[in-house]
């Protein structure tokens, strides 16, 4: 039962980190229907920035992590400014290669700036990890999976009960027409690049703790985030959430129950059986997949 | 009047005659092959750092017999495709005296064929066995880093001498953890050790809990972790967590005051089989090797303001050996590998006390380890 429960524990700790990065996913295609895969790197500056501003200049813990959170903001924003909305017109698959690109150049600035060794810091609270039934937990686990929910009730909200969440959502399903409505575009675009970005950043501060952060983690964060956000259905807050926790469990169970080696392959099977049978993830409706343009 | 400016004319004239003669000798040309980007780059990094300050160094005290060195470093970008075309580039256009490097054995293996054919000395950087044996076939290429068998060694005549039988094996997914794995179950049966749990897990994976109590489940009475980079953190972070009251054993790869910041109050009880470069202030004053340990250590770190690692070591021998059979023998590419074989006798490196012969072109065993445990945020040398 202990063995049983710590291999669930295991799985919680990786699936609350995949899932806090696939939130950040939906943010951007909410907007724009982009693929934003430089959102690893998000959450890599986030973590990194959190470092710089908590340990190289000492600041206090929320002051850091505000800076962190908006140093990380103001680089969505270049981002989207710089590289996005001068192609704005062209192909949605141009993009989500402009975002590739993106995500190589601020992995080699981030190399040059922090070097190649990991960093991390204290985790939010000191203290033992939590016993439960022979098992054990870390504090910081709990850290993030209450961070994570905290944040799909305030993404929920924000797309579906404010104003601005509404017409962010209207310009990713048609632009033309949320135009014609007065929603301006352009502003929406920007915002949920800062949004995501900002998004990444608290995900970064928050897993740091538990997996340490180097300047070429991203792409494996973006990866099974991205795994997470597809398999819970694009677009859906609490889809990424429970397909991050499935994904992590099932990579744990593997490990545990079959062998250790074989946990990403194991994992990534069960996904794309998932997927055979819902291709449009376990929340997302097939109609709305079928109008999105990708 | 008029003597005074002919004398400060003739003076300066000589100054300008002389001086260029001087600068214009001929360097002696060393090549480097190392991973300084791509993902043997933590081995890389500290090689090229350590390369360059000894050039530096050298060049500063008036070279080799007044002959400066030149030392042409170039990026194999951790790929083994790379490192054969920076080899030849070496070679044909450089037309270097010796060879230091690649950093990684699969490189290195990739590059045997072209020195030899060449004819040229090679000192790897990189660890297994098979770069130096059979040595009959490895008549031009040696090897500064201790076998991955020596680390595994010093560590399971640790294990026995305190009554450990049964362990559980934890490895990472990359070529380190591969030969570390390889080195693990084959030395096993020679010290009559047994592996219960052969557990594995990825570069980037976040929690190793899992594999951790899967280990302890099967009746291990000690842990061994093979890695490097934060995986060996968060194993240490876990096994921490759990409080599974069984030791865990790190690789060498562990060597670093940083690891043991980053893991903090957990790293504590950890052990490790370490080479004498990272505990130099730990050993007897006596020891052999301590002045030089002291002297690269320090000057590293003032100069690039982190610790060299067991890995700039090896590249320190490598280049100090190049250095003596060049100031011993002179510039012919034969001398020098003549010189390395059979005078790098009792030969104090960062690596160990160095021995080369016909019969070994490595020069160290598991002597060159010592087991080491993390007490108080410090290593502490286990007697």
């Amino acid at each position: 039962m202990s063995v049983f429960l710590q291999f669930l524990f295991s799985g919680l700790t990786t699936g609350a980190v995949y899932a806090m990065v696939g939130l950040g996913f939906n943010i951007i295609y909410n907007a724009t229907s982009i693929i934003n895969l430089a959102q690893g790197e998000f959450v890599v500056i986030g973590g990194l920035m959190m470092w710089y501003f908590s340990e190289a200049m000492k600041l206090p813990f929320f002051i850091s992590a505000i800076l962190a959170v908006a140093s990380t903001g103001l680089i969505g924003l270049l981002m989207e400014r710089l590289t996005i909305r001068p192609v704005k017109k062209s192909d949605l698959l141009l993009m989500i290669m402009i975002t590739i690109a993106v995500s190589i150049v601020l992995r080699g600035i981030l190399m040059f700036k922090f070097g190649k060794d990991p960093y991390t810091y204290a985790p939010f609270t000191e203290g033992e990890p939590i016993h439960i039934y022979g098992a054990f937990i870390q504090q910081q686990t709990l850290w993030v999976i209450g961070i994570t929910l905290f944040f799909i009730i305030l993404i929920f909200l924000f797309f579906n009960k404010t104003m601005l969440g509404k017409a962010m959502k209207a310009c990713a399903v048609n632009p033309v027409a949320a135009r014609i409505t007065g929603i301006n575009v352009d502003k929406m675009v920007m915002l949920s690049f800062v949004l995501s970005a900002m998004m990444g950043a608290v995900a970064g501060i928050a897993v740091t703790p538990i997996t340490l952060m180097e300047y070429d983690r991203g792409p494996m964060l973006a990866v099974k985030g991205f795994c997470a956000a597809i398999m819970g259905g694009l677009g859906r807050g609490r889809g990424s959430v429970i397909g991050g926790f499935i994904i992590g469990i099932l990579e744990s169970m593997t490990a545990g129950y079959i062998h250790s080696g074989a946990k990403d392959a194991v994992a990534l099977v069960i996904i794309l059986v998932i997927l055979f049978f819902k291709p449009a993830g376990i929340f997302g409706s097939k109609t709305i997949a079928d109008l999105r343009r990708f | 009047m008029l003597s005074i400016i002919n004398v400060l004319s003739i003076f300066f004239l000589s100054f300008l005659l002389f001086s260029p003669v001087a600068l214009a000798k001929e360097p002696f040309k060393i090549g480097a092959v190392l991973s300084v980007t791509g993902a043997a780059s933590f081995l890389g990094e500290p090689e090229k750092n350590t390369l360059v300050m000894l050039a530096e160094h050298i060049n500063s005290t008036g070279g080799i017999n007044g002959i400066p060195v030149e030392v042409i470093i170039e990026d194999s970008k951790s790929d083994e495709t790379q490192a054969v075309l920076a080899v030849k580039k070496l070679l044909e256009k450089d037309k270097v005296l010796a060879i230091i490097g690649p950093s990684t054995t699969g490189e290195t293996m990739a590059v045997i064929p072209i020195v030899t054919n060449e004819k040229t000395p090679l000192i790897s950087c990189a660890s297994a066995s098979k770069i130096t044996e059979p040595v009959k076939e490895r008549y031009w290429v040696f090897k500064t880093a201790p076998n991955d068998y020596s680390a595994v060694e010093a560590m399971y005549k640790y294990m026995k001498g305190i009554g450990i039988t049964n362990i559980g094996i934890l490895t990472i997914t990359t070529s380190y953890g591969d030969a570390g794995r390889a080195a693990l179950k084959d030395m096993s049966g020679k010290f009559g050790i047994k592996i219960l749990a052969d557990e594995r897990y990825g570069p980037k994976d976040s929690d190793m809990t899992t594999q951790l109590t899967k280990i302890k489940a099967s009746g291990a009475q000690a842990i061994v972790n093979w890695s490097v980079g934060p995986g060996q953190i968060v194993v240490t972070k876990n096994w921490n967590t759990l409080k599974l009251g069984i030791p865990l054993f790190q690789s060498h790869g562990f060597g670093s005051k940083r690891n043991i910041q980053l893991a903090g109050k957990a790293s504590e009880g950890v052990k490790v089989p370490l080479g004498r470069l990272v505990i130099w202030d730990k050993l007897a004053d006596n020891h052999p090797q301590k002045p030089i340990l002291k002297k690269f250590s320090t000057d590293y770190e003032t100069r690039f303001k982190s610790e060299p690692g067991t890995f700039g070591g090896h590249a320190y021998d490598a280049f100090m050996m190049v250095v003596e059979a060049l100031k011993k023998v002179g510039p012919d590419k034969k001398k020098i590998r003549d010189y390395i074989e059979n005078n790098i006798k009792n030969w104090p490196g960062t690596g160990g006390i160095y021995n080369m012969s016909a019969n070994d072109h490595c020069g160290i065993d598991s002597s060159a380890f010592e087991m080491v445990i993390v007490n108080n945020g410090d290593w502490q040398i286990i007697k």
